[in-house]
């Protein structure tokens, strides 16, 4: 019996010491090789099952001002950092975060977008993991009763339903993107990498559990982030659907950083196409205006720029943000539905620029 | 604590990493464990998007998917991003990967990474392009067919065989037909060569477009709307393509219709047009036989005849050290189609000349009103073909025909120079 019992401690031991533990994050495996946790529940990023996205000690929720448009899914942010380290700030770009960093992104639909009460349903969790060879994603996809996510490195199709804002029903085969799209994303010239945090992404409040309080401030007072300037300092990305963020061509802007410079940038996989849709980018051309596409093939929809200036139904960019056909759609990945508010921006934007080149080149 | 107890206790230890880690590697979804070089079969069946998928993600440096004999039904794209991994088929006629069902994503095949191999098998009815090979060194496809199995359709996918940005590529025995843009199309590459394929019913053939150092030989293209193309095009990130051979080719009848998308560059390409080289610098045409294409055997332009802007400063439209010699050219410009071509038959007769040169000149270059001897454009040697400079930057739409005609130039003697013949492409690290 006592020799059961020293057994039953030596477990208890083994388990905390040696690496095999649940329950901290800080005991994932970074070997290049190493199995990543078959289960969520693995790494301890959540209180409880994870069920509720209460995020444990440590572990800190975020927002960003102006997210990727995904098929109206509710996401919730979160990033753990090994303790005793943290991210160093960039001004322009993605901040450097040290190893072992971690971010967890949910993708959850609320079953009611009238009611919020009526609760919702967990699809998928998506991990950005830092080893010290690089950054891994990995998609976690919840079970039917909410209380564990697999690791499915394939990724997979999940119907879902849900009640829109207009009180109709909605129903979508959501996907759930395997590792490989992670890099569509996410690599930018063989280097993967997290796309949101960035300071004009982060620099906004969020409500934390003991008070409202500046992203960038409070990272930097928890010890998660040195080298950030005060937060009126720091840039500051207009939240697209928030007139008083921004104008009109910040807001558009904006959105379309967010929804496509992930490809779209001198660096991205999409620079072939010579578009540039970072919010930096100040060249005409480069950001679409008066461009001809390169090799758009039939997803130019019979138009001949991708933004004629005040001619948004001339525009390639419209024709493909408008459609939900595959080798058409833009983006490629990460929606099957048409973001029916950030398209109306777009078209707004398009529409309020002008240009007296359209009427004469009859685009 | 004595050296038994010790031994028991790490005896225990032993025994609970065993059990706590090897968890993990019991599941479906492990990555890292496996040995490199191996080679893994696949086969037709229903749940063969996962497996495929599953395979490419776990594939490891040296790996080869070899794919069985049959047809594959995928309904996503397939996408690989690892290194030095192939692909391998029973044979173009054995091993069909077939996106019919595909309802997601944009390519068939989609590959990130070098030392990329793809042999011996099929893809079919893809959405977008048919295998694409972004910003990847060391790349073969090697006897891969692509193609669109409903016919010459607006809606089929872009490019079939589709390196972009890449590095030392091989293009060998490949066979393309329907693509709505270009069948093989290597596009922002360098050390590229292209030999021994068949390219049928796409927009355009073969293109090259905005490379540097390829050789193009021993191809076949036939009905298309435009056979073989070298092109180079403003605002991308690799420009002003250059050194680019293009020899003992069978370019003939491409006279299908142009079933572009419109607004894409390939759209403007002129039903009946063999091969046409526009703004590429040092090209050299040789002993290839342009036969039966209707509207132009050869067309040297810049980019500045095609009326679209241009906002880069860096880009150079006009073509130079062009060197067309040794070809065999018959039966070109009978029945000219296309608002250009039908235009330039009022005013050059049917048929059209066999090698039209728009003539258009960088004026930054010219010494007293000429090119430098090694920048310019020369024909010799091609049998009893015609020629025309238009001197296009001259014509006036509003003059008469007789005015206009009087600008051109058809006397080929004048154009009678040599360039340096262009060395062959030695490649590196192509699998």
């Amino acid at each position: 019996m006592l020799r059961l019992a020293g057994w039953f401690l030596l477990g208890v031991f083994g388990c905390t010491v040696l690496g095999c533990g649940r329950h901290d994050p800080g005991r994932i495996s970074l070997q290049a090789d190493a199995e990543p946790p078959e289960k969520l529940s693995d790494y301890g990023l959540f209180q409880g099952n994870g069920s509720t996205q209460e995020p444990a000690k440590g572990v800190v929720p975020y927002d960003i001002r102006t997210p990727l448009f995904s098929d109206y899914a509710t996401k919730y942010r979160f990033v753990w950092m090994p303790t005793g380290t943290k991210a160093q700030y960039h001004e322009a770009e993605v901040f450097d975060f040290p190893v072992g960093t971690i971010f967890v992104k949910t993708f959850a639909y609320p079953h009611d977008l009238t009611d919020m009460s009526k609760g919702q349903r967990l699809i998928e969790t998506r991990l950005l993991i830092h080893r010290p060879t690089g950054w891994i994603g990995l998609p976690y996809i919840w079970n039917d009763a909410q209380n564990e996510a697999v690791l499915k490195i394939v990724g997979g199709t999940t119907e879902v339903s849900w009640i829109h804002t207009d009180g109709l029903e909605r129903t979508l085969s959501y996907i759930v993107p395997n590792v490989n799209q992670c890099l569509g994303c996410h690599e930018n010239r063989k280097v993967m990498r997290p796309i949101g945090p960035k300071a004009r992404n982060l620099n906004k409040d969020f409500a934390y559990g003991a008070g409202t309080e500046n992203q960038l401030a409070h990272w930097t007072r928890i010890g998660d982030l040195e080298g950030a300037p005060a937060a009126e300092q720091a840039p500051q990305l207009a939240v697209w659907n928030d007139p008083a963020t921004g104008t009109l061509d910040q807001r558009a802007r904006a959105w379309l950083e967010s929804n496509c410079a992930h490809c779209h940038n001198p660096n991205g996989p999409a620079r072939t196409s010579g578009l540039d849709l970072l919010s930096s980018q100040s060249a005409p051309y480069k950001v679409g205006i008066w461009k001809t596409p390169i090799a758009a093939g039939r997803g130019g929809g019979g138009r001949s720029y991708d933004v004629v200036p005040g001619m948004p139904e001339a525009s390639i960019l419209m024709y493909r943000i408008e459609s939900t056909e595959p080798g058409v759609m833009m983006p490629e990945l990460s929606r099957r539905l048409v973001d029916r508010e950030g398209v109306a921006l777009v078209r707004e934007w398009i529409a309020s620029m002008h240009d007296s080149r359209a009427q004469t080149k009859n685009p | 604590m004595s050296l038994q107890r010790r031994t028991v206790v790490l005896a225990v230890l032993a025994m609970f990493l065993a059990v706590g880690c090897a968890q993990t590697g019991t599941q479906p979804n492990k990555i890292a464990a496996k040995a490199p070089g191996q080679v893994i079969k696949i086969n037709p069946g229903p749940k063969v998007q996962e497996e495929a998928q599953t395979a490419l993600i776990k594939a490891k440096a040296g790996d080869t998917l070899e794919f069985g004999a049959g047809t594959y039904d995928f309904t996503q794209s397939l996408s690989l991003a690892v290194d030095n991994v192939t692909l391998r088929g029973q044979g173009i006629d054995k091993t069909i990967l077939s996106f019919k069902k595909q309802d997601s994503g944009k390519e068939g095949l989609l590959v990130t990474r070098g030392k990329f191999l793809i042999e011996d098998l099929t893809i079919e009815d893809s959405k977008g392009d048919a295998i694409k090979v972004n910003d990847a060194e060391g790349v073969t496809f090697r006897r891969v067919r692509a193609r669109w199995t409903g016919g010459a359709k607006e809606s089929n996918g872009a490019y079939g065989v589709y390196p972009v940005q890449c590095k030392n590529v091989l293009v060998e025995e490949c066979v393309v037909i329907g693509a709505s843009d270009a069948g093989i199309y290597v596009g922002q590459s360098q050390n590229v060569v292209v030999r021994k394929c068949r390219a049928e019913e796409n927009v355009a053939g073969i293109e090259i477009e905005n490379c540097i150092d390829a050789d193009v030989y021993e191809n076949v293209a036939t009905n298309n709307a435009g056979g073989l193309l070298v092109f180079d095009l403003p605002g991308l990130i690799v420009k002003n393509g250059k050194r680019v051979r293009v020899h003992d080719n069978q370019v003939f009848a491409n006279n299908h219709a142009n079933f572009a998308p419109k607004g894409n560059m390939v759209a403007d390409v002129a039903p009946g047009t063999g091969m046409m080289v526009m703004a590429t610098d040092q090209v050299e045409l040789l002993k290839n036989t342009i036969k039966d294409n209707n509207s132009y055997s050869l067309l040297i332009v810049s980019f500045l005849i095609t009326g679209r802007p241009m906002d880069d400063k860096q880009y150079d439209p006009y073509p130079e050290a062009v060197y067309v010699h040794d070809n065999t050219i018959s039966g070109g410009g009978t029945k000219p189609s296309g608002e250009r071509a039908t235009m330039l038959a009022a005013l050059l007769g049917s048929p059209l000349p066999d090698i039209i040169y728009d003539g258009i000149l960088n004026p930054g270059k010219l010494v007293n009103g000429k090119l430098p001897p090694n920048q310019g454009v020369y024909v010799k040697n091609n049998g009893s073909a015609t020629f025309a400079n238009l001197h296009w930057d001259q014509l006036d739409e509003k003059a008469s025909i007789a005015s206009n005609k009087a600008k051109i130039d058809r006397d080929i003697s004048k154009y009678q120079g040599e360039l340096p013949a262009l060395p062959g492409i030695t490649l590196t690290e192509t699998p």
